[in-house]
């Protein structure tokens, strides 16, 4: 039996540690642009316009029916066919995006549909324009109650990268099983993996709780 | 007095017969309007011109399309037949280059809407804003007012319908009526030429309801402001209404002076729903 050896632990934690930003900044990166693509999305396929809706509806329909990872294959290996030659780490921040923006658009779809058609009505009457209405009015009361789904996504966002070592990005999945293959113990680099995975998770529940604290309205 | 009928409420620029008494020009106008749900006729070739200054109350049983009319004056449905015009311009419709009517465009809908204004049964405050920023929300944002003006407007509005002390709170703290009253300083800060109120007093218990009325009927007092108005507070029509509208199965059944309408009905759906009214109060 192989028993868990510390030393080395210790010795190949600071590769991981410094590919584990690599994971978060990803992440981040990858949900900050999700989050805005998602919104746009959700208003579009809202929108009274069928140009407009259909194929945002078929769009959003297409990529949630379809793995992250063939995804994100399409965008390394396929485009650079058609001229289009994307860095791994770009093809992959693009690609998770792009694949995430698709359910937080159901997600603000969900909380705009919450918002009572009366205020739809209120603005109406006020002469609003749509899009100040969204923004002033519609947006800030859809937005409050899908937080916390949105906040699950950055953590499904974060345990998603490593599908991008598929793709070559190295995140701390690919730096571990690199370790791995250089010093043939899986044990430690594996389970450090799950470890930050774990703290990160934990982190970012507590970071998307604590926003969430702070959007309650001052009543 | 009755309104005239238009045989075929056809789309057609030429709106009815002359009204010898009324030279004016109508503050608003429908008409042949009509407005189908399906199967169902809510509006049916509806005629009616309201002048300037005039207000107007609507009674009727529900469901016989008296919120259908405010609603379609504000835009919140589409019709299906006839025009609606406000001011002398029609309103879900413009002059294309030959001078024939053809639907609106968004910038022509927006232009003749922000003539009127309305005030709804449930309020329809914005939840997330204090009440002074429900009242200037749409005049920055809409009208384009400096901050500090459109503060003032508010803050004036807010006075008169009596919540000068109430600036700062948010809606879910403050009593039906208050609301009531904040939603009118609301439609009221975009300074409407006509004023519309739904059935304003339904939602609230019957002690608030004072309040809300007293605020309308200084509003009436102090302004020329044109006011439709769906109620079922027979005195408030009475009282308040140059003419009251009885309102049945999609056309207006029954007008007069309130005088008129409530001590000499002359039509028997009339006679029967104020009895009924009568009763039940």
């Amino acid at each position: 039996m192989n028993f868990f050896d510390w030393p080395f632990a210790l010795e190949i934690l600071p590769r991981l540690l410094d590919a584990s930003l690599a994971t978060l900044g990803i992440a981040l990166a990858g949900f900050a642009i999700a989050v805005v693509l998602g919104l746009f999305l959700a208003i579009g396929r809202r929108s009274r316009q069928r140009w407009l809706s259909w194929p945002i509806t078929g769009l959003i329909e297409f990529i949630r029916s379809t793995p992250l990872l063939i995804q994100v294959y399409f965008l390394f290996y396929v485009l650079p066919n058609y001229g289009l030659q994307l860095s791994a780490l770009q093809a992959g921040i693009i690609g998770i995006a792009l694949h995430y923006a698709c359910y937080t658009a159901e997600v603000y779809r969900a909380g705009l549909d919450a918002v009572p058609r009366a205020q739809w009505e209120a603005v109406t009457a006020l002469n609003m324009r749509p899009w100040t209405a969204y923004r002033d009015v519609i947006l800030p009361q859809a937005l409050r109650p899908v937080l916390p789904a949105l906040g699950n996504y950055l953590i499904s966002i974060l345990k998603d990268t490593p599908v991008l070592s598929a793709i070559t990005v190295v995140e701390i999945m690919q730096r571990a099983k690199n370790i791995g293959s250089e010093s043939f113990r899986y044990l430690e680099p594996i389970t450090l993996v799950g470890l930050f995975f774990l703290i990160l998770s934990l982190g970012l529940a507590w970071c998307v709780r604590r926003l969430e604290n702070r959007m309650e309205p001052a009543r | 007095m009755n309104t005239p009928v238009q045989p075929d409420g056809t789309l057609s620029p030429t709106l009815g017969p002359e009204q010898p008494e009324q030279p004016e020009q109508p503050m608003v106008r429908f008409a042949g309007v009509t407005k189908r749900y399906g199967e169902l006729t809510v509006l049916d070739g509806l005629d009616l011109d309201v002048q300037e200054g005039e207000k107007v109350a609507i009674i009727g049983p529900s469901g016989s399309g008296k919120s259908t009319l405010l609603r379609a004056l504000m835009t919140l449905e589409e019709i299906d037949e006839g025009v609606i015009e406000v001011d002398g311009e029609p309103l879900t419709h413009m002059p294309d280059a030959s001078g024939r009517l053809v639907r609106a465009n968004t910038r022509h809908l927006r232009r003749v809407r922000g003539n009127v204004g309305m005030v709804f049964q449930s309020f329809n405050l914005f939840p997330h804003m204090s009440v002074r920023q429900n009242v200037m929300e749409a005049p920055v944002q809409v009208l384009g007012l400096a901050k500090s003006e459109a503060r003032e407007r508010a803050e004036e509005l807010l006075a008169m319908v009596g919540l000068e002390d109430k600036l700062e709170h948010f809606p879910a703290q403050l009593s039906g009526g208050q609301q009531q009253r904040v939603a009118i300083a609301r439609a009221l800060a975009m300074r409407p030429k006509v004023m519309l109120f739904d059935e304003v007093t339904s939602a609230l218990d019957p002690e608030l309801c004072g309040e809300v009325l007293n605020v309308i009927r200084r509003l009436g007092e102090a302004h020329n402001l044109t006011m439709l108005m769906v109620t079922h507070q027979m005195g408030f029509a009475r009282e308040f209404a140059d003419r009251v509208c009885f309102f049945h199965q999609g056309r207006i059944h029954e007008q007069g002076t309130p005088d008129e309408l409530f001590n000499q009905p002359r039509e028997d759906r009339t006679r029967e729903f104020l009895s009924a009214v009568n009763e039940a109060s």
